[in-house]
């Protein structure tokens, strides 16, 4: 069967309905051992990261065991059926030394960034994606993309500094329109015609080059410094343009999707999976088909507003204002929201091992970091922030454990991920989150 | 091209002189009644600030016309809000990457739009030779009409030599004129003087050393602060000829601005900023609880009120101030359900009856619904925006160790007063809760989707309430008490002076000339058409001072609850960080 039969079959056989249904992996595509594609490119190493809001009810989230015998207490039940494609990381510490305990702030942008911010405006260092980014993102089309499921464009936590943030991605119609729209050009097509204006519009860069450069006299130092981000920005732009010079390698989990249509305004949870399902479908096949190699996806904001049917309580207001039942030991509605998250969780890593790449899936060559902003939102609470791993980092990355942190920084978990992903660092972090400390037991 | 700048053209020209004539006599009018006082000799920081969505549409519109710039998404990033405006992020967000990739995207759509078949014979003023090559007078003449319009100023000879240059070299590649002139377009839609309004300063000849903003840069600061919009033909050519830098001049253009159409816009722009209406873009109510509330009706709880407030400040020139106790305001037939009053069939003028409990915005849909939660209504949301979004005063996080068990679920309590009481009689809550619930709570008669209400849960709502002093037992005294507080005209000067000169305002600098243009805005009678003038023609909208040291800034708080002071005393509560400590920031101060 051709790489053009095959294509034909699949689009034919789905009819654009599902898109992570798995897909029969068939040797055409394949080396010799399985681990590249049969165009001979090698399967690309990708850095994800997955949020949700206000942490865990402790004494049904963290498991009694360590290891990989973990038990899975009724809050994190649902992750069952991918226990094996995950890591749970609890007892890590974030730390604010100096600095106040920004609620639902602090947590957040100490494991995004390693630093602990000292007002809620201030954002500081970039977010590891972004770092990521720099080494993994110039092969591909987007540098990095981010998605929320909230539906609200002010929901990220990526940023390349304090007044640069990356805007999420938060309408499926809109998503899909910049993903698969007319500048999409589809790895398996049959045929690869660069477009003549893509040269003229490069070399059309060097007349907006001369006109920011004729502009910085004009500026203060601080407008200089954005100046100096516009021109990274053109590089890239010209970074892009070649690519699109140049004839993809072809992705056989790669399949053009049907046009979703977009969803109501609101954060019932019922909305919120659905969107946050969309969403996943559209970035993972973005994934797929190498546009990018670096992927946020924000099921819930920090201060999440997540509201269940016939609750008064949306999730934030319930963490505080919810009592803890003196019989089951935990805030059972505020433990249904939780829940909710998780359900998502396993949605979100279900859908990564549908895809197929070489002889086993996507979740093989991506590795997941996935925070929260609180441990126990209802103190604020930053000690034990949980986390979680998932993928195998190109079979770097050992799955299926719960790891005790002891009481060491989380930003070991991130400092791990940047390794992984080929960064030439010592260590990640400032004052008491500064580490230079692998999480070793996860390690290949 | 209904709405291009090259039909507005003419019809500008036509009515110059008419209003020329009219507004000098104005300008010597408005000259003698000059308050005694000299106006505090300061200048405003030279910014540089990224167009915002509304920005870009409107100058794509201008230049290209409406259906041109609707057919893209503006390339703008989300702004963080600063010093309560959106607009005040547009000084210091940075364009990412990927944000610059977004702006390539519509720039190579809206040149592609412009040149296309559809739309050349309009908005080309010339025709090529031959479609299948390059025509570098068309493309000259073209360029050098377009460019200085989304520039907002001149462009040099050799710079459009190398945007010609550009489209004859891409003309003869893609063998197309057309094709050509759209990637030149594209590099100009590109460029960051297109994306960033840029104060290009100059030295100003009334005070030797010291800096003013060029004639161009004062057009551009004045357009979009008056209308959000780029500035006009007459605007231009005021500013080329050096003639707008006169006071004359000045008042003349401000007062043609003033008596346009488009100040509409460019208010209802402003008063969007201020009043946060930006929550409405992700806002619902669940419909299990509020099913009259749909989409529809939260789109119109944001459109009653910006024509409730443009019809008010602008329309009726009426005082500032009773837009928090009208009753006057408009009706469509989706709010018309939910605030119980008969339906007309399309937006129509409506008065709320005297015993309706409805007087002033803040007993709108509109602010009612937007602080609160999806379920259920906040005194303390409500409490919190009345403070931050009219008065100017912000209201600290709340402090991170607090013991929260004393709210838990509150027993059997029905209403929002009895679960908040509990807050007051924690000394840990009562710093932050004393600020924003007295007066939230007044509000409790509508509940979260903003629907009247006798009771909750059964139970009977006590509406008394106190806002600085001033107590009450009505939404009437609570909108009374809102309208004469000392802080609302002095927030809208700062928020105004802000969003007109494309940045936070700095207290230190500032101060005395906002404390001067509130005095003046009292004795005008609070009419916002005084104050824009005044503010558009002071010399601070044009003079440039240096960047300040941030070291020199001094940092003012002060907590104006002495119930909230007593309180936190009295629990011995010790904050590592005087910016956790509860109360109200710098701008309560006298």
């Amino acid at each position: 069967m051709t790489n053009w039969n095959r294509r034909r079959f699949l689009r034919g056989a789905l009819r654009g309905a599902s898109v992570t249904l798995g897909l029969p992996l068939l040797n055409v595509f394949l080396n010799d051992n399985g681990s590249a594609l049969a165009s001979g490119a090698s399967i690309p190493l990708r850095f994800g990261t997955w949020s949700w809001g206000l942490g865990m009810s402790e004494s049904i989230f963290v498991p009694k065991q360590t290891g990989t015998e973990y038990d899975l207490p009724e809050e994190i039940a649902a992750l069952a059926p991918i226990k094996q494609h995950i890591n749970l990381y609890t007892n890590f510490h974030v730390f604010k030394d100096d600095a106040p305990n920004l609620c639902h702030h602090s947590g957040w942008v100490v494991l995004r960034s390693g630093q602990a911010p000292y007002t809620r405006a201030n954002k500081p260092g970039e977010t590891i994606d972004v770092s990521i980014a720099r080494k993994l993102g110039n092969a591909t089309r987007f540098r990095s993309l981010s998605a929320t499921a909230t539906g609200d464009v002010r929901d990220s936590f990526s940023y390349e500094g304090g007044n640069s943030v990356n805007a999420p991605e938060w309408s499926p119609l809109r998503f899909y329109q910049r993903l698969f729209g007319e500048e999409f050009q589809d790895p398996n097509a049959d045929t690869f015609s660069p477009d003549p204006r893509v040269l003229v519009r490069k070399s059309a860069l060097s007349v907006v080059r001369e006109d920011a450069k004729r502009l910085e006299k004009h500026l203060g130092a601080d407008d200089r410094a954005r100046l100096d981000q516009y021109f990274t920005g053109l590089r890239d732009l010209e970074r892009r343009f070649d690519l699109q010079l140049t004839k993809p390698d072809p992705r056989e989990a790669c399949i053009l999707l049907e046009e979703p249509k977009d969803l109501a305004a609101g954060l019932d949870a019922d909305l919120v999976s659905e969107r946050h399902r969309l969403m996943t479908d559209l970035m993972l096949m973005a994934v797929a088909c190498d546009q990018t190699r670096v992927f946020n996806m924000f099921y819930a904001a920090a201060f999440s507003a997540t509201t269940k049917p016939g609750y008064d309580k949306p999730h934030h207001t319930a963490t505080h204002e919810e009592a803890v039942d003196p019989e089951l030991g935990f805030q059972p509605n505020t433990s249904w929201y939780t829940r909710r998250a998780m359900d998502e969780w396993v949605y979100y890593v279900q859908a990564l091992a549908k895809f197929r790449e070489g002889d086993g899936s996507m979740l093989d060559n991506v590795f997941i970091y996935a925070t929260t902003d609180q441990s126990f939102a209802k103190l604020h609470a930053i000690d034990g922030i949980p986390m979680f791993s998932a993928g195998n980092a190109g079979g770097r990355i050992r799955t299926g454990l719960h790891i005790d942190g002891g009481g060491s920084p989380g930003c070991r978990l991130g400092y791990t991920a940047q390794r992984l992903m080929g960064l030439d660092i010592d260590s990640w972090g400032t004052k008491s989150n500064t580490t230079s400390s692998e999480i070793g037991e996860i390690l290949v | 091209m209904i709405g291009s700048r090259k039909q507005a053209r003419a019809l500008v020209s036509m009515r110059w002189p008419i209003g020329w004539l009219g507004l000098c006599l104005v300008f010597l009018l408005s000259a003698c009644a000059e308050p005694q006082d000299p106006m505090p000799d300061v200048g405003s920081l030279a910014r540089a600030r990224l167009l915002t969505a509304e920005q870009y549409t409107n100058t794509i519109a201008d230049v290209f016309g409406a259906d041109i710039a609707e057919s893209v998404i503006p390339p703008v990033p989300p702004l963080a809000r600063t010093d309560g405006l959106l607009a005040s992020g547009a000084a210091s967000v940075g364009l990412t990457s990927d944000q610059l990739s977004q702006v390539q995207q519509a720039a190579s759509v809206i040149a592609g739009l412009a040149v296309d078949e559809d739309h050349r014979a309009f908005l080309l003023s010339c025709r090529p030779e031959t479609d299948e090559s390059e025509d570098s007078s068309c493309a000259r003449q073209v360029l050098g009409e377009v460019a200085p319009l989304l520039y907002r100023r001149p462009i040099a000879v050799a710079r459009l030599d190398e945007l010609v240059d550009l489209a004859d070299r891409a003309a003869r590649e893609l063998e197309s004129f057309h094709d050509g002139l759209a990637i030149a377009l594209e590099a100009v839609l590109v460029s960051p003087e297109m994306l960033l309004i840029v104060d290009q300063t100059e030295a100003d000849p009334a005070r030797p050393g010291e800096q003013r903003l060029d004639a161009h840069a004062l057009a551009s600061r004045l357009s979009y602060f008056l209308w959000n919009a780029p500035p006009d033909d007459a605007l231009l050519a005021a500013a080329a000829d050096g003639s707008l830098q006169q006071a004359a001049v000045l008042s003349a253009q401000v007062d043609r601005m003033l008596s346009s159409p488009r100040l509409e816009a460019g208010m209802r722009a402003f008063f969007d900023d201020m009043f946060a209406f930006d929550e409405f873009n992700a806002l619902a109510k669940d419909p299990s609880v509020y099913p009259r509330v749909t989409g529809a009706t939260i789109a119109d709880a944001r459109e009653q009120t910006l024509r409730t407030v443009i019809e008010h400040t602008l329309g009726r020139d009426a005082d500032y101030r009773d837009i928090f106790t009208s009753r006057q305001t408009v009706m469509s037939m989706p709010l018309a359900a939910v605030y119980g009053v008969p339906s007309p069939t399309r937006w129509a003028p409506f008065e709320f009856p005297a015993d309706s409990q409805r007087s002033g915005i803040l007993t709108h849909l509109s602010f009612l619904s937007a602080h609160a939660h999806p379920v259920r209504s906040s005194p303390t949301l409500r409490g919190k925006a009345l403070r931050e979004l009219f008065l100017c005063q912000k209201v600290p996080d709340p402090p991170p160790n607090v013991d929260f068990s004393a709210i838990e679920d509150a027993g059997e309590v029905a209403t929002a007063r009895e679960r908040l009481d509990v807050h007051n009689r924690n000394p840990s809550c009562a710093g932050c809760h004393l600020i924003t619930d007295p007066m939230g709570l007044a509000l409790e008669n509508f509940d979260g989707a903003g629907q009247f209400r006798e009771t909750e849960q059964g139970a009977p709502i006590d509406i008394t309430g106190e806002l600085d002093g001033v107590r009450f037992e009505s939404v009437a005294g609570l909108t009374d008490a809102v309208r004469n507080h000392p802080k609302l005209s002095y927030c809208l000067v700062n928020r105004l002076y802000a969003y007109g000169t494309g940045g936070p305002v700095s207290l230190k600098h500032e101060r005395r000339l906002l404390k001067w243009h509130e005095r003046r805005f009292g004795e005008q009678g609070h009419r916002l058409r005084t104050l824009l003038k005044d503010l558009a023609t002071s010399p601070a909208f044009a003079r440039v001072r240096s960047p300040e040291d941030p070291s020199a800034v001094v940092s003012v708080r002060a907590t104006v609850d002495p119930a909230a002071t007593a309180l936190i005393a009295q629990a011995g509560r010790e904050t590592a960080d005087p910016g956790e400590r509860p109360g109200l920031t710098e701008e309560d101060l006298p």
